[in-house]
Formats: structure tokens, sequence, C-alpha cells
């Protein structure tokens, strides 16, 4: 175990340069840049927004910070699984000449994508003001939230990361299943129906939706379920036990695949 | 003798094992189909059997052989990018290794950044490559490019950097693949002369080659590998002189 924290220590400038390099290229030779990060958000809301508020006369106040806190949380989780399941193969060059500790791959891909997130999330505070929602102490909750969420984003990555080395085929698959994911995690409906329905499991069973419900809870002070978090949080740590242990028995033979 | 013997790196009973699929397996419906059909079949090929050597601090190593006998693979065992699938490898110090210089650098990325970043890879830490920024640009003759992105560089300019930083360290253990041909005549001068100068601080040195008559310039051992397996292991002049008659 000490080991291990020494080698991550050593190589803790590898990985800041790692992330940097990530955030850097994201949106290298756009005019706009970083800011990027927070137009796209809330472009796609104002979409979202006028198609499901209209559509199915969501008309309730809260309907716009409803949706771009759920979208927020999902587009890390789709962008940071998918850098992460391609990186291995994407620094093979790298991988094949020189020893570094391989899951510095996946878990930068997630990093750097965890920053874009932060940056993104001022998005979160105008559409606050624009709702006029004030915070109030829940709001705090976000932060375990958050920390369950890279939790979960990073033991996924490594399981994809992992399984992309041997088969191609789930970087596509990935994006189907991230699909699936987002209809699975009532990101621009009210969850009510599904949950009187016998499909109720579908969601209940989503860490991912979990989270989601507990930000959006954190931010529009709700009641928080806490059965809910924990199981987000537990069912979060067992992907990443998963997650290491996949990666670890698996990263010697990457390099015959890449 | 009574002197005691100070090993850089001690290579014990090393075998690596390759499974090469028949057919290359990448795809997921390629392999169920395989699976189902019990055909997934693996190939064994030993590519290292039973290799055993000891360097002393200070030695230089040529490492002679045919196409596929394993050199570079030996070379890249002990880089640690593969693992053995039996047997240890010791090494003691800072190892620099310079394996197709330039291939891991990010094109889009300036030179400054790639130094940054191809520095962290190689293990450096950030106040060391803040302190030999000015030298590795400058060995590589790029200062007027330095903020120029990596993929309008030529070949020769990419090795150049690679060479540069490579080599800002000073090993214990330098591993040269053939890269002593990099870039121009004069370039190619200036990097022969920071090898040797490296030579001089007692650096271990393993060196690949297909010139025997490069090998037998900068080496005082010499092994041959053959199909996997070891040859020869020794002093340059007998080891190339069977080399030598091995060839012909």
């Amino acid at each position: 175990m000490i080991k291990y924290i020494k080698g991550f220590w050593n190589y803790r400038f590898l990985l800041t340069e790692l992330v940097k390099k990530g955030v850097r290229l994201k949106y290298r030779r756009s005019y706009l840049g970083i800011i990027w990060s927070l137009i796209e958000p809330i472009l796609t809301t104002i979409v979202l927004v006028i198609v499901f508020g209209t559509l199915f006369g969501n008309h309730k106040p809260n309907f716009p910070l409803y949706i771009i806190t759920g979208r927020l949380i999902y587009s890390f989780f789709q962008s940071g699984t998918k850098a992460a399941c391609i990186s291995i193969r994407q620094n093979a060059s790298m991988i094949k000449k020189v020893y570094v500790p391989k899951y510095m791959y996946p878990l930068s891909s997630v990093l750097f994508n965890f920053i874009i997130f932060l940056i993104s999330l001022i998005v979160l505070v105008f559409v606050d003001i624009y709702c006029k929602v004030v915070p109030t102490i829940a709001v705090f909750w976000f932060i375990p939230a958050v920390m369950i969420l890279v939790v979960l984003t990073i033991g996924v990555g490594l399981c994809l990361a992992t399984l992309n080395v041997f088969f191609r085929d789930i970087e596509y698959l990935w994006n189907v299943v991230l699909m699936l994911i987002m209809y699975m995690s009532a990101i621009f409906y009210y969850p009510e129906r599904i949950m009187n329905s016998g499909y109720a499991w579908l969601l209940k069973y989503n860490p991912l939706w979990q989270i989601i419900r507990l930000c959006r809870a954190a931010v529009m002070n709700e009641e928080i379920g806490y059965l809910g978090v924990i199981y987000a949080a537990a069912s979060s740590l067992v992907t990443l036990i998963i997650g290491i242990i996949v990666f670890k028995k698996n990263q010697d033979k990457f390099i015959l695949h890449i | 003798m009574a002197e005691k013997k100070n090993i850089a790196l001690k290579v014990d009973d090393v075998s690596i094992k390759f499974n090469l699929s028949q057919e290359k397996l990448d795809s997921l419906k390629e392999f169920v189909f395989k699976f189902v059909q019990g055909k997934v079949k693996y190939d064994e090929f030993w590519a290292l059997k039973n290799i055993s050597f000891e360097l002393e601090k200070g030695d230089r190593l040529g490492i002679l052989g045919l196409n596929g006998a394993g050199k570079s693979t030996i070379l890249k065992v002990i880089a640690g990018v593969y693992r053995p699938t039996e047997g240890k490898v010791t090494k003691k110090g800072v190892i620099a290794p310079l394996l197709e210089l330039g291939a891991g650098f990010d094109m889009q990325y300036t030179a400054r950044e790639n130094i940054y970043l191809y520095g962290a890879v190689l293990g450096y830490k950030k106040e060391f490559i803040d302190e030999k920024f000015d030298e590795i640009i400058d060995f590589a003759e790029l200062r007027k490019f330095v903020d120029v992105p990596l993929k309008n560089y030529s070949s020769g300019m990419k090795s150049r950097l690679g060479f540069a930083i490579c080599t800002a360290v000073n090993p214990d253990i330098l591993i040269l693949d053939e890269v002593l041909s990099v870039g121009d005549a004069k370039f190619r001068k200036k990097s022969e002369k920071k090898v040797t100068d490296m030579f001089a601080n007692n650096t271990t040195v393993l060196f690949v080659s297909h010139s025997l008559e490069q090998v037998q310039r900068i080496c005082n051992k010499a092994m041959i590998l053959d199909h996997g397996e070891l040859v020869a292991f020794g002093d340059i002049d007998s080891v190339s002189k069977q080399y030598q008659k091995m060839i012909n």
C-alpha cells in the first residue's frame, strides 16, 4: 500500500501535466476557448427547456434549474468515462516506450474533465439567479454528491479503459449504453410517473440518478433521500474497487494488445 | 579479484512469453464467436528465454543479434515497459531510455509544452525541467520555434528535441537503441559527443546496433542474442569475433 502511495507521489507532476494537457487541448484553436464549457450547457439547456417545457407542459418555475443540474452531472459522467475509455489506446506510443504507472492515463482523463465540469458549474449560479432560487445550507450536499460522482466515474473509466484495450468495440458500445443511461437518469423529465410504474427500479438502482437527485435536492432545497445517497456511495465505491482490480490484473497485458 | 563489484544492473533468469493469437482478435464479435466455438488459440512465443547477466557500474554493453533476436525486447524489459513473465531485473539509479525518439510527443502541443509533458513522463521533477529548459532548447537548436506546435516540425527537429530531453539527465543507466543517427551530420556529431561525455561519468550503457564497428568503438562488453537465447556474453573482442563467425 505504502509502495503505491509513494509511486503516486513520485508521479504527481505527470498527473498534473496530463490533466493540464487535457484542459488545454480541449478548446485549443477556438476563439472562445474555455468559455465554451459555459456556453455549451447553457445552449443545450435552452433547447431542452423549450422542447420539454412546451411539449410536455412542464411549467414549474424551477424547470430550467432542474434540467441544467441533471445535464451538467450527466455530461461530466459522459465525457469522463468516454475519455478514460480511449485513454490507454490513445497513449499507446508513450506506453510502448517508457514505464509510467498506467492508471495515470484513465485517471488524468477523468480529472481533466472534472476541471472542465467545475468551471461549467458557474452556469448553475446564473440559472439559479434566473429561477430566483435562494440557496440554503442544503447546498453543501453538493460536495458529497460530486465526490461520489468522481468515484463512480473513475471506477467505470478504469473498467472501460481495460476492456477497450482488448476489444475496440467497447468504445462504440459505450456510446449506446451512455444514451440508455441518459434516459435512465431523468435528466429532462420528472420521474414521478416512472416511479409509480413497474420500471421504478431502472432509476432507483442507477447510482447516477441518485447522484443527480441529491444534487437537485441540494440546489433546490428539497428533501434528501438518505437511503438513495447511501446506495449511490456504496455502489460507486464498489465500482471503483472493481475497476481497480480489473485494471491492475490486466495492465501488464496492455502492451501486447496496443 | 579482491575488488568489490559494484553491480548496476542484474538480469536474473528473465523470460518473456508473448501470446500471438493466430488471428488478431480485436473485436468483441469475433472473440465471442471464436470463444463459443472453442477456437481461441494462442500461439506461445518466447521472445526471451532464461537470460541472465550482470553489469557493473561503468560497463558498456553492446547487444548484437540478427533481426528478431530479442534485442529491443531486452531493452524494453530493462526500461520497465515489458514485465518479464519469469525472472527478475534489478537496477540501480536513474534510467534514461533513448528508444524511438519523439514517438511520445503530442503534435498539437508546442515544443515548450512537450518538454514539460515528456519530462514528466520520463519521471523528471518540475524544478528540474525549469532548470534544464534552456539547455534542452539550445541543444536541440529550436529556440526560434519554441512556441510552435509540433505538427509543424520536421521529423529531424522532432528527434532532435526528443534526444535533448532524454539526455538532459545524468543517468546511471543509459539505453540506446540505434539512436545515434539523429538529425543531420552536424547534429549527429553533437549527439555522439553528448553520449560519449555521458560515458565518462561512469554511466552504464546498453547499446543496440547492427553496426559491429560502432559497437566495437563504444562498448567494452558485448552479448549475442539468437532467437531469444543468450548465445555469448563477455569481453567485446572475443564476442565480436564469435559474432563475425556467426554472420558469415
